[in-house]
């Protein structure tokens, strides 16, 4: 299947083995720039190993995978990493925080790793912070945050450097229903507002509720629902 | 919805006239479908020959939409065994989905698709429900919620019966 003219990022017949289990089974993928798409499926039906896929943090078995026109499978590690640094953007299940920093260093890391002063550095993230509303927690560890505090700075530290591309994957797992709400209205605010594609992996439904539409995992084989539908 | 007992409820404020319960009733319950003039006269008539509401007031000049309508004690009584009565889950989804699901794999369909097709459109109107959500006041937020919850549920089923669809078609087909 060819991708759809203008997709960002796409990914076609993609296949990955963990010794003799398929994760991935001719999987594709396509997202334009600025959608937000949801890939649904059970557990272990291979939608997080997808997600590693696209974001260049697996290399799949076969299959071809275009970001912007460029082939990943071409890039060498480099290459791939300095994609991830620069162009996308990843939110987890648990916050993945660095512990030791406090949450507007935590949210600068990525701008201080590509080279940018600490003053600028902090002074884009506390910009960030105030649209996930958390600008209050600048100088608390992520240690003393609440899971949704802390999911809403990992949003900040995600879109600092504006990703065009977001990879969020179980964002609102370890959240409850208020919470998760929360952290799902300001993220699909803030990366509408920046213009971000948004690959949302969720097996909520409430979540997949804020995306433009979904994909289908299940047994390593992807489903596009609005070509189907 | 029990329009009656809505209506019943709104009086328990206070007297009002038809026009004013249509007002009240299209404000606070009415955002999709608010009532027809007719409905509301229709009603109150019946609750007024069931002993619910009695006529307060009829204004000069009035036709029937100028009475004024008060609740009276068993109107309140009735009200109150309405408030205090759950209601009946609606299994009607589950039904229809489930001899789809069955009648699909007895006929050798792809079972699946029954289910993805049925996902898409209850994602479907969850977006539009999260829309609304999001641009709404507490109340619509609150009313999308209970809609959301619902379509949450019916596909809670459908994920639980997509992940049993081989031992369904075991059991239907022996």
């Amino acid at each position: 299947m060819t991708p759809p003219p203008g997709s960002l990022l796409a990914a076609e017949n993609l296949r990955k083995a963990y010794g003799p289990t398929t994760a991935l089974d001719g999987a594709e993928f396509s997202i334009h720039p600025g959608e937000m798409v949801a890939v649904m499926g059970p557990s272990g039906s291979g939608k997080s190993t997808l997600l590693h896929c696209l974001a260049g943090i697996v290399t799949p078995d076969s299959g071809s995978i275009t970001y912007d026109g460029r082939e990943l499978s071409a890039m060498n590690d480099a290459q791939r990493s300095a994609l991830r640094r620069s162009e996308f953007g990843f939110v987890f299940q648990f916050g993945q925080l660095v512990p030791e920093l406090t949450c507007v260093e935590n949210v600068a890391l990525p701008l201080r790793l590509n080279g940018t002063s600490r003053k600028e550095a902090e002074r884009a993230a506390l910009a960030w912070m105030e649209r996930l509303e958390v600008d209050d927690l600048r100088g608390k560890r992520p240690g003393e945050v609440s899971g949704g505090q802390g999911q809403r700075v990992a949003v900040a530290r995600a879109l600092v450097t504006g990703p065009r591309v977001l990879f969020a994957d179980e964002p609102t797992g370890a959240l409850d229903s208020l919470n998760g709400e929360r952290v799902m209205e300001l993220l699909t605010e803030a990366a509408r507002s920046a213009g971000a594609a948004v690959v949302l992996v969720t097996h909520e439904a409430r979540v997949a509720a804020y995306s433009d539409r979904e994909i289908v995992v299940r047994d390593g084989k992807s489903r596009d629902m609005e070509r189907i539908v | 919805m029990s329009i009656g007992h809505t209506l019943l409820g709104l009086l328990e404020s206070g007297p009002r006239h038809g026009y004013d319960l249509k007002r009240a009733f299209d404000e606070k319950f009415g955002h999709d479908r608010p009532l027809h003039y007719g409905q509301v006269y229709s009603t109150m008539s019946r609750l007024l020959k069931n002993g619910l509401v009695e006529v307060d007031g009829i204004e000069a000049g009035g036709g029937p939409e100028r009475k004024r309508y008060a609740i009276t004690e068993a109107g309140i009584t009735d009200v109150e065994r309405w408030l205090a009565t759950p209601e009946k889950p609606e299994p009607y989804l589950q039904s229809t989905l489930y001899t789809k699901v069955v009648l699909a794999l007895l006929t050798h369909r792809d079972a699946a698709d029954v289910l993805d097709t049925q996902r898409a459109e209850h994602l479907r109107s969850m977006r539009i429900l999260t829309d609304r959500k999001r641009r709404g006041d507490l109340a619509d937020q609150l009313i999308c919620d209970h809609a959301l919850f619902h379509l949450e549920a019916d596909l809670r089923w459908l994920e639980l019966t997509a992940a049993r669809l081989e031992k369904l078609r075991e059991a239907v087909t022996r």
